[in-house]
């Protein structure tokens, strides 16, 4: 096994997920599949190469930021109007620091 | 087939029936809905139908005709939008169950451009849940059907996008691309469809999921068709930073140049363990293009059979950080039973995502996490880099590369969907350009031995868009 049942349940905690039980198992299972078949990379050499974290990154036609100028942002409404909770114009939340 | 009434049209002759006065945009328009909404249920293409924007937006455009102006290269053509690219007061679901609600408050730049190039928003498709997937069946709003043949998949994740063209209630439409979500369906559908340049098209209003692999790209009936729509959305837009700086070239000048003479390369490594009735299509394909006066070159791209694995661990260590917005603060949904700010996040995601982006989401934050960071991600990157070098190097010998877009054609609806990884291997041809960021498509090249579409796929180097419609477009018309 190349990921244990105990694993998954830490890296839930680190993605914030509430697996369930029968999920835990699934995933352990799932995630050691794909895993597997990750290995396959150890085969390659690849002491004298450079990352690539992005395409064309060093290109001209790339490497450009916009002026920076005022622009109207959206409106409070506008952005609060998706949100389930809201209060005032703000996001409304459970209380973040627990008694 | 169908025989609705856009079939047979193209953006051309929409236009110039428009100019002629044969028929108004608007009227137009209310076929195309209605003709949508009455063929719809057969495949479950289309999510929400906008008919309100849609005429609307044809209405401009007569507008704009009875006053004598140009009405954009685009005029009164139906075009559809995959769900994650947002539209403002119309709803974006992503496919996801956790976005069934959302209403974006902007639109993306490339429906800014469609719309002002006078192209008809008629509706948003299905796709695969946060564009996660290889057939479609990973929406929470039920499997896409092939309209091609009915129990069968269409591909993914864009597969809505491409069944709506293939089905005639669009003509043409937008996916999104980060592995192969735009070739893989377009092939499954017997249509055609395009990922361009990493950077060509801004991704302003793309839902993020793996942000250095994303692309948005056309589908159509035609090369002809899907250039112009990109040509329309392509180019700088100051509101994505990755977004290219490069002239884009007028595409429809480029179509009719002739093949002869072109080095197009064969890569050996797509063949092996290719179905015989895609592998005879490819090699008809080829033939054809011989014929044309193309010059065939045997190439390799020795890391190809690398691909998906350092995919798998770009991609979703990608989407475990870009997927941490859906948190049960801004976007519709929160979980009912959550009473503490730690159970708002995970019960509302657990409740939210489903087993794909589930998965993805775990698999990207172990490949993150303490002590595997080096020997999984960055190792990815580097192998990345390899890839890309194949690419570069084979573009020194060759003006373009042809290769089969998928493994096989078609499968059936259920076929794959408890196997993760045989899933995932099927992707094996269309990630390698995806993750060099290089401009690839897929044509239609005929058909099984069970009449299931086969597509062809063309990749040429960065920002040759121009010499892999000519092939495409010399293509098509040789063998039409």
């Amino acid at each position: 096994m190349k990921i244990t049942e105990q694993e998954v349940r830490r890296v839930a905690d680190l993605a914030n997920l509430a697996l369930r039980e029968d999920e835990v198992t699934r995933m352990a299972h799932d995630l050691d599949e794909i895993l597997k078949h990750i290995d396959k990379l150890n085969e390659l050499d690849t002491s004298d190469v450079e990352p690539m974290a992005q395409v064309l990154f060093d290109a001209e036609e790339t490497a450009t930021l916009r002026e920076d100028r005022e622009r109207s942002p959206l409106s409070n409404a506008d952005a609060v109007a998706n949100a389930p909770v809201t209060s005032g114009g703000y996001y409304k939340v459970p209380k973040v620091i627990e008694r | 087939m169908t025989s609705g009434p856009l079939h047979e049209y193209t953006i051309g002759s929409i236009r110039a029936a428009l100019l002629a006065k044969k028929f108004s945009a608007e009227e137009l328009t209310q076929q195309a809905l209605a003709y949508a909404e009455a063929e719809n249920p057969k495949t479950n293409a289309y999510l929400t139908l906008s008919p309100e924007r849609a005429l609307n937006a044809a209405r401009a455009v007569d507008a704009r005709i009875a006053k004598g102006e140009d009405p954009g290269a685009l005029a009164g053509v139906p075009v559809a939008v995959k769900d994650v690219i947002v539209t403002r007061g119309l709803r974006t679901t992503c496919g996801s169950k956790l976005l069934a609600k959302y209403v974006p408050p902007y639109d993306a730049t490339a429906v800014i451009r469609l719309e002002q190039a006078g192209g008809i928003i008629i509706g948003k498709t299905n796709c695969d849940e946060f564009a996660m997937g290889s057939s479609n069946e990973n929406s929470a709003f039920g499997p896409v059907r092939n309209p091609v043949a009915l129990d069968r998949v269409p591909g993914g994740s864009s597969g809505g996008s491409a069944a709506v063209v293939a089905q005639d209630t669009a003509v043409v439409s937008l996916g999104s691309d980060t592995g192969g979500s735009i070739r893989q369906p377009a092939s499954f559908c017997g249509i055609t469809g395009v990922t361009p340049t990493y950077g060509r098209v801004s991704r302003y209003g793309l839902t993020a999921f793996a942000s250095s692999l994303d692309h948005i790209g056309p589908f159509g009936k035609s090369t002809r068709d899907a250039a112009t729509l990109l040509k329309v959305i392509a180019g700088r837009d100051d509101m994505d930073a990755t977004s290219a700086a490069a002239p884009v070239p007028d595409y429809m000048a480029a179509l009719d140049g002739s093949v002869k003479g072109l080095k197009i390369g064969l890569p050996r490594e797509y063949f092996d363990g290719l179905a015989s009735g895609t592998s005879d299509r490819i090699m008809a394909a080829v033939e054809v293009l011989r014929g044309l006066g193309a010059e065939i070159v045997d190439i390799h791209l020795p890391h190809t059979a690398y691909a998906i694995a350092a995919y798998y661990i770009i991609c979703t260590a990608e989407a475990s950080a870009n997927l941490a917005r859906y948190d049960g603060v801004r976007y519709t949904t929160r979980s009912a039973e959550a009473h503490t700010l730690s159970e708002m996040y995970r019960m509302t995601r657990d409740e939210g995502f489903g087993d794909e982006c589930k998965r993805r989401i775990m698999l990207g934050a172990y490949v993150l996490s303490a002590g595997y960071y080096d020997a999984y991600y960055l190792k990815a990157q580097r192998v990345r880099n390899l890839i890309t070098r194949d690419f570069t190097q084979a573009f020194e010998q060759v003006n373009a590369i042809v290769a089969p877009v998928s493994p096989f054609p078609a499968f059936k609806l259920g076929e794959k969907v408890n196997d993760p990884v045989s899933m995932y291997l099927s992707d094996i041809y269309t990630i390698t350009g995806s993750l060099a960021g290089i401009p690839c498509m897929s044509v239609p090249c005929g058909h099984t031995a069970e009449n299931l579409p086969v597509g062809l796929q063309i990749l040429t180097k960065h920002f040759d868009e121009t010499t892999m419609f000519r092939v495409a477009h010399a293509y098509e018309t040789a063998s039409n």
